[in-house]
């Protein structure tokens, strides 16, 4: 049988367990997953298994480090999205998870951009640290989604998104997602990118301040290839807080429907 | 004359344009999306563009926050 073993090509005998083939290749893995999930040693392997031999605690060299990144990932899955190109823009509480979530589903290119720096009051909701504090947002999270992945290239682009930059700035991106602040700055990317690119989608992100149900944070398709994730009416505003659960939940909304739409899927409904 | 609005029947004066009818209902242009006949509009041309029977509107209405 023909199997890859961390990313490598074997041609085995037939009916050997997972367990018999990390005896020969590498005895002191102690975490074996099959296909994207974890197995016993004893699992039988079949003719064009994906299986992925781990350590756990080692740190893996350059060459490896990418299979085993992406071990629990559904197989197809990585071809697809480590040749794709996301924008985000903005990058606050829904930017900053929205941009970790992308890089470790193992986007190639991220195209990051924002104005701003991290400060102390940013820390409730986004993903940056006390230690970051005063640098550019767009440099704190490219230094983070290194840590994470090195494999993803990040331009980092620190400067005011305005209707006269934005298109040059993603010009390379399939999809743009809406991750600003400000009502007004979102109208302003949707208006300005769907008249230069009016095939790309774009994911916004609309109501997701204070603490109601999360159940109320949806995905829709608003217009042609336009989409929505939020409840659509809960601004930030005085006396209504952003908080890091829901801007969680509707920034990993808006990176779930980046996904559905760079593997061709519809982000909203089960049909392909 | 009717037209959808936001996937909904809706009648309409003639020749009303995209801005009138923001307008009248008290939708401020600088926190909508505008898509005519499955087309996004610029804030720009709102007033340009008059409604016809038939015509497809949808107004996404953005709320702070992110």
């Amino acid at each position: 049988m023909q199997i890859k073993i961390n990313e490598q090509n074997y041609t085995l005998d037939d009916h050997l367990s997972a367990g018999e083939v990390r005896d020969r290749i590498k005895a002191d893995a102690d975490l074996l997953i099959v296909n994207g999930f974890p197995v016993s040693p004893d699992t039988l392997l079949r003719d064009g298994d994906l299986l992925i031999l781990i350590r756990r605690g080692e740190i893996p060299g350059a060459d490896e480090l990418d299979a085993l990144l992406t071990a629990r990932h559904t197989p197809g899955v990585h071809g697809v999205v480590k040749q794709s190109t996301v924008g985000i823009a903005g990058v606050g509480g829904l930017g900053s998870a929205i941009a970790i979530a992308l890089a470790r589903t193992g986007i190639g290119h991220l195209i990051i951009a924002d104005f701003d720096v991290v400060e102390p009051s940013n820390l409730n909701r986004q993903q940056y640290f006390i230690d970051q504090i005063g640098m550019p947002k767009v440099y704190a999270l490219r230094d983070t989604l290194a840590r994470i992945n090195p494999q993803a290239r990040v331009t980092a682009a620190h400067l005011r998104l305005t209707s006269a930059n934005l298109s040059e700035v993603f010009g390379h991106a399939q999809v743009l997602v809406e991750a600003f602040d400000l009502a007004e700055q979102k109208v302003m990317l949707v208006e300005t990118f769907a008249a230069r690119f009016p095939d790309r989608p774009i994911v916004t992100g609309s109501g997701m301040a204070g603490y109601g149900p999360a159940n109320t944070i949806q995905t829709h398709r608003v217009a042609g290839s336009l989409y929505l994730c939020g409840d659509g009416a809960t601004a930030a505003a005085p006396g209504t807080g952003l908080m890091a659960p829901r801007v969680g939940v509707a920034a990993h909304h808006q990176a779930n429907a980046v996904l559905r739409l760079l593997l061709g899927c519809d982000p909203v409904s089960e049909k392909a | 004359m009717e037209i959808s609005f936001n996937g909904k029947p809706r009648e309409l004066p003639q020749s009303i344009s995209i801005q009138e009818l923001l307008d009248q209902l008290q939708l401020d242009c600088l926190q909508v999306v505008v898509e005519h006949n499955r087309n996004i509009v610029t804030r720009q041309r709102l007033a340009e563009i008059h409604l016809h029977h038939g015509d497809t509107l949808e107004v996404i209405h953005f709320v702070g926050g992110g």
